[in-house]
């Protein structure tokens, strides 16, 4: 008889994914943060030209990437402070650290300043995983101590020629973006020991966040990302909330999509209208629920924190 | 040949990379939540042996690579050519000194040897992982010392040198590990 039919999760780890749950619920229920369920199944999708979406085979409907729109649009209703801890679901991903279908925790905090949200997934992380100790490092910071170039000023041929004489690379239509990432993902993550947030991103990686203009004219998008040991966990934004700013980010993920030849993606009329009627000023971020058991656990790949992962069903 | 993309890399695929083919032995995606994937892989390169890492965009393609690794019984050698025949078909292949290269020191006749073909032709030969061979020269055996853990260079049929115990005799024949050149043990006589 096959063994196939066996979990990779043990008893143990799913129990502690019930307790991390628990402990998650009861973390924002003290703090007055509503849960709220909202559809896996969309009418539209994610426009990020990294993100691929599962559709159905008529193209009518999607499974989430995240719960970003639905979330933002009962923000723009007035729900308030809310929070959801729900699966999502990326096409291609598969990786140790990534499943096609996961869990994320992700909220939303009116009101807040990108860094009381930090505090707050910090205060968070200590109660899940007993970490007290976190730095907080501007992207610039942590980019120049790995890399050696200023991410905010480096041309993308700047960072290519560099990248080609320090390791073999086969890859061709790259951006500046996309070589930043690479450069994030072989030589910075790999560096960051302990709890690091890393803060001000690069303009061109903003996504949903707000873009400000610093003193010397370089552009930061307002976001984080928490690194533990190196392995990214959270990705909060300051968000924006300009409706037209909305529209044109949109409409440039799109005709990027086109120029890479990736499928359409029609932007959420209806998170624009939400937009449009107004989002309160807040900060949201979203929490990869998976790797926090991992790293509780101590298990490698995630697999092993999973009832049945790809590789099982 | 295929040719494949980086969601079909896994270790032990033959691709082709610079010219040369070369095995996937490892294969790690790295993706930023929201960022381009990217697929670090260590690979080695069949010819030359090296071994080393190149990242690949997430998405790019390769062309595959016309290996297999093939059982093959040792013939003998020419001085040029070392001859094997694949026990099935009865079909006979030369390999050059290249493709033998420190494997020759390990190759008895009649072994049962993994020979990698390459459009057709060796491009390596891997020993059995143990073999039998008769000492052919090393110091007069120390009697009766199998205890104090000593050892002597001794010279074996096919050429290897390994180090022995100091009871063993010229004419004698060993057990020894290839991958490692270590002395395994005695193989008695009869």
């Amino acid at each position: 008889m096959s063994t196939d039919w066996k979990p990779g999760a043990d008893v143990a780890t799913l129990r502690r994914r019930a307790r991390l749950l628990q402990q998650t619920r009861l973390f924002f229920a003290e703090r007055d943060v509503l849960e709220v369920e909202t559809p896996c199944l969309l009418r539209s999708t994610a426009t990020d030209v990294h993100l691929e979406s599962f559709s159905l085979p008529d193209g009518s409907h999607f499974l989430q990437t995240s719960p970003e729109f639905a979330m933002k649009r009962l923000l723009a209703a007035g729900s308030g402070a809310i929070f959801q801890l729900c699966k999502c679901f990326r096409s291609g991903e598969l990786s140790r650290r990534h499943n096609p279908e996961f869990t994320m925790l992700e909220w939303y905090r009116p009101g807040f300043s990108l860094d009381a949200l930090m505090r707050e997934v910090a205060e968070l992380v200590q109660r899940l995983l007993g970490i007290s100790s976190f730095s907080y490092r501007s992207y610039a910071d942590v980019f120049e101590e790995y890399v050696g170039l200023d991410p905010h000023q480096a041309s993308a041929e700047e960072l290519e020629r560099h990248a080609r004489g320090e390791l073999d690379v086969q890859a061709s239509g790259l951006n500046r973006s996309d070589w930043l990432d690479l450069w994030m993902s072989h030589r910075v993550e790999p560096g960051l020991s302990g709890a690091v947030f890393v803060y001000d991103f690069p303009w061109e990686q903003a996504s949903l966040s707000r873009i400000e203009r610093r003193p010397g004219g370089s552009r930061v998008a307002r976001r984080f990302e928490l690194f533990l040991d190196g392995m990214e966990i959270a990705n909060g934004y300051d968000e924006l909330c300009d409706a037209g700013e909305l529209e044109q980010r949109a409409q440039n993920d799109c005709d990027e999509r086109q120029r890479r030849g990736l499928p359409p993606v029609a932007p959420d009329s209806k998170l624009l209208d939400a937009h449009r009627h107004g989002l309160p000023a807040c900060c949201g971020v979203a929490l990869g629920f998976d790797r926090v058991l991992m790293l509780a656990t101590g298990c490698e790949d995630i697999d092993q924190v999973l009832a049945f992962s790809r590789n099982r069903l | 040949m295929a040719s494949y993309s980086t969601s079909e890399f896994r270790s032990g695929l033959k691709v082709m990379l610079d010219g040369d083919p070369c095995t996937i032995v490892e294969n790690e995606i790295v993706k930023p939540g929201k960022g381009q994937a990217f697929n670090r892989v260590k690979l080695r390169n069949l010819k030359t042996g090296r071994t080393w890492e190149r990242t690949f965009k997430s998405g790019e393609s390769v062309e595959g690579a016309d290996v297999m690794d093939q059982d093959m019984e040792y013939l003998y050698n020419d001085g040029d050519f070392w001859y094997f025949m694949d026990p099935v078909t009865y079909e006979q292949h030369q390999a050059d000194k290249a493709a033998v290269a420190d494997a020759a020191q390990w190759l008895k006749e009649q072994n049962l040897c993994v020979v990698t073909l390459y459009n057709g032709s060796p491009l390596s030969v891997t020993p059995p992982n143990f073999v039998e061979l008769e000492i052919v020269e090393t110091d007069p055996g120390v009697r009766g010392d199998t205890a104090s853990g000593g050892s002597k260079p001794a010279r074996l049929a096919t050429g290897a040198t390994v180090k022995v115990p100091l009871f063993l005799e010229q004419g004698e024949v060993i057990k020894v590990d290839t991958r490692s050149g270590d002395y395994v043990g005695r193989v008695k006589a009869g």
